[in-house]
């Protein structure tokens, strides 16, 4: 077809085509969120966080579940950075190691909340009518079961472990996710190149996912990151009272709950202090960084 | 019909009927329309907003918005096969790689997110098999036939970085990459500036030429019919009323309406004081009347236009009018 390019267009556009040299879309967006500070202090923090967590075993000067009794509740020094616990442990080691799980806890949950609610969201405002009907039926009953009660009955009931605190997370919090993304899909699939797409003969599971989902992706991605924070608030809530993370393997939030004693308190700052600081760090963090996704990723604020 | 060994058209669109619903009333706002096109050849389809120009083109595609809308009677042949009977599997294969469509506003037409060669190769992958990278080549190949220069830097860029004029040559390249045997064009020039419109109609006759398809071209715009057409199709609300060549719809309008429409559009060569207009509205599908439909507005109504529905009746070779007024003049 090469050859015949001039008898289709007598002369090229030339002149026209040169007006194509504007910025792409994920330049400005980088460009909007590297001017919040804010976002870039969390983005920063977060970047330690999780490069730290991911290399716990070779920075962790101490093995994070070695106890030595003669050295219960030292205060921070050379040998114990931020202290030792009332078994004698190394706090910070133990920080390292918390922080993988819960990290790990955080963004599985947040994949699989993410996932069955974009799924289904999409589905919902896609084809609407009866299916739409019934997806956010569903989504009204989930919201409606008092979840905290629900998660502490299931961890009586089975015994508590990683993988099913995953499970309960993703499978109580997609709800949101659902309900954003069909309000997303019921104003994108108005779109005219939607209906383009479909005179080009694609199918409506790749108009949905290639077509239309592609321009949800900015909320989805804000939703995301905000849910990481709060599902790891959720699992420090949860190991907090001991029905999530089971000791020996640490979480931040099952570090504090031996903390609690009032000895504890009066004698031993550096205990409950840490890992409730990195928490706070952690989720203040992860909240900065969505908002400041949020700024960028929405055409209607301007750069400045 | 029975001649042997007639030349078949390519598509000929027979009695279609498409209707809305609305609390359980049939609106209908295709209402027995028939027409024909040929390789090679265009058709015009010409009317008011709400005349159902639209809705005819979409109901050949099939893509009328599905609760609410549907495909009531009348046959839609093409290549032989009827496709308001074909099974939706076999649609997908039709649209884009046999029949496809471009639409009024290149603005939004094209999907933001995604780079020229990711949409133009999404067809080609789709109909023709290609693998992603040789799909991207034949991407530029297309690009460059619809006049970019830089095809190779253009699959790369996203719809805001194009001007207006440029995205609906992208948007003609999409529609044209499967080589379609038809293709329908929406208003094609509609959004764009008279200079670059000028650009996209050449486009269009060049590729008509070249790939010899067919060509439905749905309009307002009869400087655009004039420049594009062969065949001709006025629409009012819904119906067919006046089917001709288009010299002979230009030297010789039957139809009050499309007399009516003809001279709305402004002459430099003549001084007038005021532009003509046609008075009112199209009427709104549930507002029809029960007679001839232009009757609420057409100039030369008669008591009987109230009272029945006009038939298309041949007023000269290859010319059809939906008008009493021809019947008067013959008896």
């Amino acid at each position: 077809m090469t050859s015949k390019d001039s008898v289709i267009v007598d002369q090229p556009f030339v002149a026209q085509d040169q007006l194509g040299s504007h910025r792409p879309l994920w330049r400005i967006t980088l460009t909007k969120f590297w001017q919040n500070r804010l976002a870039v202090i969390g983005l920063v923090l977060l970047s330690i966080i999780i490069i730290s967590a991911l290399l716990a075993p070779w920075i962790a000067p101490h093995d994070p579940n070695w106890q030595n009794l003669r050295m219960r509740l030292q205060p921070p020094s050379a040998e114990f950075w931020l202290g030792t616990d009332h078994l004698g442990r190394d706090i910070f080691s133990r920080l390292l190691f918390a922080g993988r799980v819960s990290l790990f806890v955080g963004f599985s949950a947040m994949l699989g909340a993410i996932t069955i609610g974009t799924t289904l969201g999409a589905i919902a405002g896609y084809y609407g009518g009866r299916v739409d009907a019934f997806i956010m039926r569903t989504v009204d009953v989930v919201i409606s079961f008092p979840s905290i009660f629900l998660l502490i009955t299931l961890v009586a009931i089975f015994q508590p472990s990683i993988d099913k605190l995953i499970l309960s997370f993703a499978l109580l919090s997609w709800t949101g996710t659902a309900r954003l993304v069909r309000g997303e899909f019921l104003t994108l699939k108005q779109r005219e190149y939607v209906l383009a797409a479909r005179t080009l003969g694609m199918s409506n599971m790749s108009i949905i996912f290639r077509q239309i989902l592609p321009n949800a992706m900015g909320p989805i991605i804000v939703a995301a990151t905000l849910a990481v924070g709060g599902f790891i608030l959720a699992e420090s809530a949860l190991s907090f009272l001991g029905l999530g993370v089971q000791p020996p393997t640490a979480s931040w939030g099952n570090m504090l709950t031996n903390a609690q004693s009032l000895n504890v308190f009066r004698n031993a700052w550096w205990y409950p202090t840490f890992p409730g600081l990195m928490i706070f760090i952690t989720v203040l963090s992860f909240n900065f960084v969505g908002d400041g996704l949020r700024d960028a990723l929405d055409p209607k604020v301007l750069e400045r | 019909m029975l001649e042997p060994k007639q030349y078949r058209p390519l598509l000929s669109v027979n009695n279609l009927r498409t209707s809305f619903f609305r609390k359980g009333v049939e609106l209908p706002v295709v209402d027995d329309v028939s027409f024909e096109v040929s390789s090679g050849e265009t058709l015009a389809i010409v009317g008011e907003s709400g005349s159902g120009k639209s809705v005819t083109s979409l109901s050949v595609m099939r893509l009328i918005p599905s609760p609410g809308g549907r495909i009531m009677g009348g046959e839609v042949l093409f290549d032989g096969m009827d496709l308001t009977m074909l099974p939706e599997k076999r649609m997908y294969d039709v649209r884009g790689n046999e029949i496809a469509m471009i639409f009024q506003d290149p603005m939004s037409s094209l999907n933001p997110v995604l780079t020229i060669g990711e949409q133009i190769a999404e067809s080609l992958r789709l109909h023709k098999g290609l693998s992603k990278g040789k799909a991207m080549h034949k991407a530029i190949e297309i690009l460059r036939t619809v006049g970019f220069a830089r095809a190779a830097e253009i699959v790369n860029e996203y719809p805001h970085q194009l001007s207006g004029g440029m995205r609906q040559r992208v948007m003609i390249a999409m529609a044209m990459s499967c080589n379609p045997k038809l293709l329908i064009a929406d208003e094609p020039t509609t959004a764009l500036d008279v200079t670059v419109q000028a650009q996209i109609l050449d486009l269009m006759q060049n590729l008509k030429k070249e790939f010899n398809s067919a060509i439905i071209l749905i309009t307002h715009d009869l400087g655009v019919v004039a420049e594009l057409a062969d065949k001709v199709i006025v629409m009012y609300a819904g119906k067919v009323v006046e089917q001709a060549s288009v010299r002979e719809l230009f030297n010789n309008p039957q139809h009050p309406y499309t007399r009516g429409l003809m001279q709305s559009v402004p002459k430099l060569d003549q001084d007038e004081d005021r532009l003509f207009s046609i008075g009112g509205n199209v009427p709104t599908p549930d507002n029809f009347p029960k007679g001839c439909r232009f009757c609420t507005r057409c100039p030369q109504v008669m008591p009987k236009c109230h009272q029945q529905q006009p038939e298309l009746i041949k007023v000269g070779d290859n010319h059809l009018s939906r008008c009493f007024l021809h019947e008067a003049a013959d008896v």
